[in-house]
Parts: C-alpha cells; sequence; structure tokens
C-alpha cells in the first residue's frame, strides 16, 4: 500500500456561537473565537489516498485529478468565504477544526475514484490541527 | 453521524532545556562512544516541539472533542512548566534514572500527559530538532 498526500491551503473566517446557550456560556467556552463579527484563518488542508500504483501509469490517483477535486470540493466551496454563512455542510455545526475535517472528509471521500481516502489533516493554524480517519485506519 | 469516523484533535507546544546523555550503566569511555558530543558533562539544550493528539466524541454543542483552553493548561502545567528552561537531568525527577533521550522524553511526557480527563491521549510526538522526531502511543504500539 502506498500513502500519497496533496496539500492545500485556503483562507476563510468563521465565529464560534452556539444559540443554544447565553451569552455568558457562549463567551465562557469559545472565549475569543466568540466574536460576533468572526475572525479568520490560512488553513492548510493535507489529503492522504491510500492504494497500490497502477501497473500502467505508475500511480495510486492521478495527482491531476486530486487536485481537481480538491479545488472543486474545498477551494471553491471554502476559500475565501465565511465559513459559518456560506458553507451549507457547516449549517448548524460549530465550524470547529474538528467539525470542518469531517465535513471535508464526506466531501471527498465518495469523490476518490482510485484508491481510497484515507486520511484529512486541517491545520487551522500550524499548532492547531484536526485529523480525520477511518477507525482502524490510523498509523500506516 | 461520523459512521466510523474518527476525530482527533492535535496541538503543537513547546519548551526549551538542556540535557546530557549519560548513562549510570555504562563506563565513562562507553557513554563517550555511545552518545559521542552529546555526553559533554556540561550538558547542551534543544527547543523542543511536543505535538500532541486526544481523540473523543465531538461535542455537538461546541464542535469540539476538548476544549483547547483546558488541554493548554493541562499540557502547560504537566509538562511545560516542569520542562521549559529546566536541565532534564537535574530538574525532572524521571531522569534521575532515565537517561533523557528523546524516546524517554517522549515516554515521560505520555505517561505524564494520560490522565488528561476530558479526552483520550492518543500520542505524542517530540521533535528534538527540526531532523528528529520520536512517537510514542503507549504499549498497545
Amino acid at each position: 500500500m502506498v500513502y500519497l498526500t496533496r496539500k492545500l491551503e485556503f483562507s476563510a473566517s468563521h465565529l464560534y456561537h452556539n444559540p443554544a446557550l447565553s451569552a455568558e456560556e457562549n463567551k465562557r467556552i469559545f472565549g475569543k473565537c466568540n466574536n460576533p463579527h468572526g475572525h479568520g484563518h490560512n488553513y492548510t488542508l493535507e489529503v492522504t489516498v491510500a492504494g497500490e500504483p497502477d501497473p500502467v501509469t505508475g500511480m495510486v490517483l492521478d495527482l491531476k485529478e486530486l487536485k481537481e477535486i480538491l479545488e472543486r470540493e474545498i477551494t471553491q466551496r471554502m476559500d475565501h468565504r465565511f465559513l459559518n454563512y456560506e458553507v451549507a455542510e457547516l449549517k448548524g455545526q460549530i465550524p470547529t477544526c474538528e467539525n470542518i475535517a469531517r465535513v471535508i472528509w464526506n466531501l471527498l471521500e465518495p469523490k476518490i475514484s482510485k484508491g481510497r481516502l484515507h486520511k484529512v489533516r486541517l491545520y487551522e493554524t500550524p499548532d492547531l490541527f484536526a485529523d480525520c480517519y477511518r477507525n482502524g485506519a490510523h498509523g500506516a | 453521524m461520523s459512521g466510523g469516523l474518527k476525530i482527533e484533535l492535535g496541538r503543537r507546544y513547546r519548551f526549551s532545556a538542556s540535557h546530557r546523555l549519560h548513562s549510570a550503566k555504562l563506563s565513562e569511555e562507553e557513554n563517550r562512544r555511545v552518545y559521542g558530543k552529546c555526553n559533554n558533562p556540561y550538558g547542551h539544550g534543544h527547543n523542543y516541539v511536543v505535538e500532541v493528539s486526544v481523540s473523543g466524541a465531538v461535542d455537538p454543542a461546541t464542535g469540539m472533542i476538548a476544549n483547547l483552553a483546558d488541554l493548554d493548561s493541562f499540557v502547560e502545567r504537566e509538562v511545560i512548566e516542569p520542562f521549559d528552561h529546566k536541565s532534564l537531568n537535574e530538574d525532572v525527577a524521571a531522569f534521575r534514572e532515565n537517561v533523557p533521550t528523546t524516546e524517554n522524553v517522549c515516554k515521560e511526557i505520555f505517561a505524564r500527559l494520560k490522565h488528561f480527563r476530558m479526552a483520550k491521549l492518543e500520542r505524542v510526538r517530540v521533535e528534538e530538532t527540526g531532523n528528529n522526531t520520536f512517537e510514542y502511543a503507549g504499549e498497545e504500539l
């Protein structure tokens, strides 16, 4: 098995606010991420696909194809967007790194035509990231 | 909702510390041979990076596995405060017996962090320099 990873960056704004909680609770739990006008990050996404290289092309998955999938599914949807208001898949969820990583997994998994999606790692800052993978698949 | 998906939260921390690699079980000569310049009697230092990964259910009310403020204050108390700007050999009890190689530093940090109550500690990765990285996920690895 070979693991292929492609990286991309996007910039987006978000805020953390749960309407079911009081203003004080929102402030206490989310701190400065609760600023009502939002704030932004440069996100870095690493997408890992696992598979056997095709004997004819030597590729697990054509990087060009992966790049197009990422452009269409992630960049166009999330880059220079306000994640709370402009990304339908995040409606009703707090757009934390954990939740965005899961949304990205769910967007990409059905689109990977060769090999299979192994891991999504999303960096919100260089010091904070979330990993999403199938139970039992990690470690390779 | 996650359908067999597992989510982990990863966070990077930093501390700077000195150490000397010297084993009481080896002779002076063997120590010099095994550890080379890391055996320098006065020690030397590194800027360590500690990457901590925790897993757990994502709370639908907060979107979080664990509140970062809780994780940060726990890691600060258990690891950063006792290790930062210290001599690992002299100032951290665990390294009076054990050689403070980054393998052992990694295991010691794992032992200190596995008691985090808000999420499950998955693994600890320690960068001694940009070129040397060590990872420990407990004994099941």
